[in-house]
């Protein structure tokens, strides 16, 4: 990801000498005040009436979310008043870096200030600060730790998909017939919900008593084919159940980087005599890695919030053994309510993830450096 | 060196075209076979692990009580179908005319599922393909921020799990009246695909030459019109692509819908996910319901699945 990053296509290089008239930048720079002023009168405004300073208010904040999206038009027409042609180019970016900003940095900070309070949303008292209280309460909760845990084990299993994407797509590639159907076939687990998949894959096709799986088990000498009574196993089977949605985004991403290798490297293996699987270790592996790394990591990342079918399936048992932290977090928000804990829980593991990707990007580096090095 | 090289190389060409003619030694011949057989027999065995789920579920909606209980696997084979599971949703044959209140309920979720995920679709796509085309064109200054630190910005979200925003939304969409409200899943679903489609459209624009606006721009258009009328056909196939990424992922999503949605704006994902009875599971009924919302996805994928496909290669292979 970081290449992709620093990678930047041909720019448009356009000489922006407009004359703008001292008038027309007033009255964008006075526009843009004007509005501002508003906006954080009205927020002001609004803020006293909730501490039951004043009388005058609204009944929500809604007023001021609508106040804010004049405020970001007003911030493209003085852009384009006070700036011109720059103006006008800023107004690409602009919305979505606005959108963006304020629907992910806003809530962050507020965020933050709720992880350290005590907010129990069914009960009347409203927010309380309890200071470092749920830091203490994380530290001594053998749950959230065992989420963690959990996580770590979810992350590896990432690597057993990785090697059965990687040979469905070396499959795919090979000459074949039916080739669009086989790719179409093994696309679809993608497209299904999770849920669906965790109803009837999980609760139906494993059902003890009927499911074709647990017959498939028995059939295979598995006594009492139980799927999900053992911390283990049940988390083996949750693994198995993501993988199977998840398989088909990275065995597309390597099929078409199978599909870009330069085939006159691959003719001269061959013609030098070279066995399919030398083939495959020195030539082919080596120069997928690039297209691994990026497959590999953005699994991970969707890894990271697999939720869905695990609160629907086991809800986290048994025993805490298939939770993941954004289900334990889901199922601590709907047991109690207190909407200050989960997010402090919720801070904690971002901090982690953030961390856990620079270290992941900068082990990535050194290696793809030292292959660049290696390769003559 | 480069000469003994092409000799050589021409030299194993020609036994290497009489080896690979499975015709001339029985040998060779058996281990190509053996090679078909395993290569397609393991397609095939793949293909099937992908299709029996869904061939469960179908099947499932057409079965009674019975026909669950004793894991019966064929149509008409092993047991009759019936409608009970579609009756259930007011969509089997007979009840379709009727005044039916499942039904109702029913399309009150589909329509929110497909509201919900169209627009956030719609509204990611053009914020996305506009900061797209930006950054790949010109270069910004937003104070201490340059084009690689806000291409970053934007796809560093990618990394940011749901459950981190979903608490203080929680909070923040009851302060602003927005809880239980499509309005608010929509914005809150841009977000999350909006990186995406940043990902997917900076590599559509930086696959189009320069030299079409330049050409755009001399003839007297302005940065906008060139991009409006010159770029945005071209680009179109990438943002189909990006569209239906999005549109996959907004339609299955059900975290964010099942914290902050109850009565009103709540999707087909969390109705399938609240379908259990007193009595237990009514496989037929969830059968049915579950059909129907995988199959508009497995219709797009079958319909639309090189879009799909380009969609998730953009920016692997370069």
């Amino acid at each position: 990801m970081p290449a992709a990053i620093t990678k930047e296509g041909d720019q448009l290089h356009i000489v922006g000498a407009d004359d703008l008239p001292e008038s027309r930048k007033r009255t964008g720079r006075w526009l843009l005040i004007a509005v501002s002023a508003f906006l954080v009168g009205l927020f002001v405004l609004q803020a006293l009436f909730r501490a039951g300073a004043t009388d005058i208010g609204f009944q929500n904040w809604r007023p001021v979310l609508y106040m804010f999206v004049v405020w970001g038009i007003a911030l493209g027409v003085a852009q384009v008043l006070m700036r011109g042609e720059l103006g006008k180019r800023a107004l690409f970016v602009l919305p979505a870096a606005l959108f963006v900003a304020s629907m992910v940095v806003f809530p962050l900070l507020f965020g933050l200030t709720l992880s350290f309070s005590n907010w129990n949303l069914s009960s009347l008292e409203g927010r309380s600060f309890n200071g470092l209280d749920n830091i203490r309460q994380m530290w001594g909760d053998p749950f959230y730790w065992n989420a963690l845990k959990n996580m770590v084990y979810y992350v590896v299993a990432v690597s057993a998909e990785y090697a059965i994407a990687f040979g469905l797509a070396l499959l795919l590639s090979a000459e074949i017939r039916a080739r669009k159907f086989f790719r179409v076939v093994f696309l679809l687990p993608l497209m299904l919900s999770p849920v669906a998949v965790s109803w009837m894959v999980g609760k139906s096709m494993m059902e003890v008593r009927f499911g074709p799986l647990a017959n498939l088990a028995r059939f295979l000498g598995w006594e009492q084919p139980a799927f999900f009574s053992n911390p283990e196993i049940a988390r083996a089977t949750i693994m198995i159940m993501d993988a199977w949605t998840f398989i088909p985004f990275m065995m597309i991403m390597l099929l078409a980087g199978l599909q870009a290798l330069p085939k006159d490297i691959l003719e001269a293996a061959k013609v030098d005599g070279a066995s399919a699987w030398q083939t495959f270790w020195r030539i082919t592996f080596p120069l997928m890695l690039p297209v691994s790394v990026t497959a590999l990591l953005i699994r991970i990342i969707f890894k990271l919030k697999l939720a869905d079918i695990i609160i629907n399936v086991t809800a986290g048992g048994p025993g805490g053994g298939t939770d993941s932290v954004t289900s334990f977090i889901f199922r601590e928000y709907r047991d109690r309510s207190n909407v200050g804990y989960g997010t402090l829980l919720a801070m904690v593991y971002l901090v982690l993830i953030v961390i856990f990707m620079l270290v992941l990007l900068n082990v990535i580096g050194r290696v793809m450096r030292r292959q660049d090095q290696g390769a003559p | 060196m480069a000469a003994t090289d092409t000799m050589r190389r021409q030299a194993v060409t020609s036994t290497g075209t009489a080896e690979a003619d499975p015709t001339k030694s029985p040998a060779r011949r058996l281990r190509y076979a053996a090679g078909r057989v395993l290569i397609y027999g393991t397609l095939i065995l793949w293909a099937v692990i992908c299709l029996f789920p869904i061939y469960w579920t179908v099947t499932t909606s057409f079965k009674i009580a019975p026909d669950v209980m004793r894991g019966h696997l064929i149509p008409f084979f092993d047991y009759t179908p019936q409608w009970l599971g579609w009756r259930s949703l007011g969509l089997s044959p007979d009840r379709l005319g009727e005044v039916s209140t499942v039904r109702d309920e029913f399309l009150k979720r589909f329509t929110n599922s497909a509201v919900t995920s169209l627009s956030a679709s719609f509204l990611a796509v053009t914020l996305g393909s506009l900061a797209a085309y930006g950054l790949s064109r010109f270069s910004y200054r937003f104070g201490p921020m340059k084009n690689q630190d806000i291409s970053f910005f934007f796809l560093s979200q990618l990394i940011l799990p749901p459950v981190v925003l979903a608490l203080p939304f929680l909070v923040l969409y009851k302060e602003l009246a927005l809880l239980d409200s499509r309005i608010g899943l929509i914005l809150l679903y841009t977000l999350t695909v909006l990186p995406i489609v940043i990902w997917i459209m900076r590599d559509q624009f930086s696959a189009i030459p320069v030299e079409l606006e330049e050409a755009a721009l001399v003839d007297g258009l302005s940065v906008w019109g060139a991009f409006l009328r010159i770029i945005l056909p071209i680009a179109a196939p990438g943002m189909v692509a990006a569209f239906i990424l999005s549109l996959v992922l907004c339609w299955n999503e059900y975290f964010f819908a099942a914290l902050l949605t109850s009565t009103d704006a709540k999707t087909l994902p969390v109705m399938v996910a609240s379908q259990t009875g007193s009595q237990g599971i009514n496989w037929w009924a969830m059968a049915a319901l579950s059909t129907a919302a995988i199959m508009p996805l497995i219709i797009v994928a079958i319909a639309l699945e090189r879009y799909i496909i380009k969609g998730m290669t953009a920016g692997a292979v370069k």
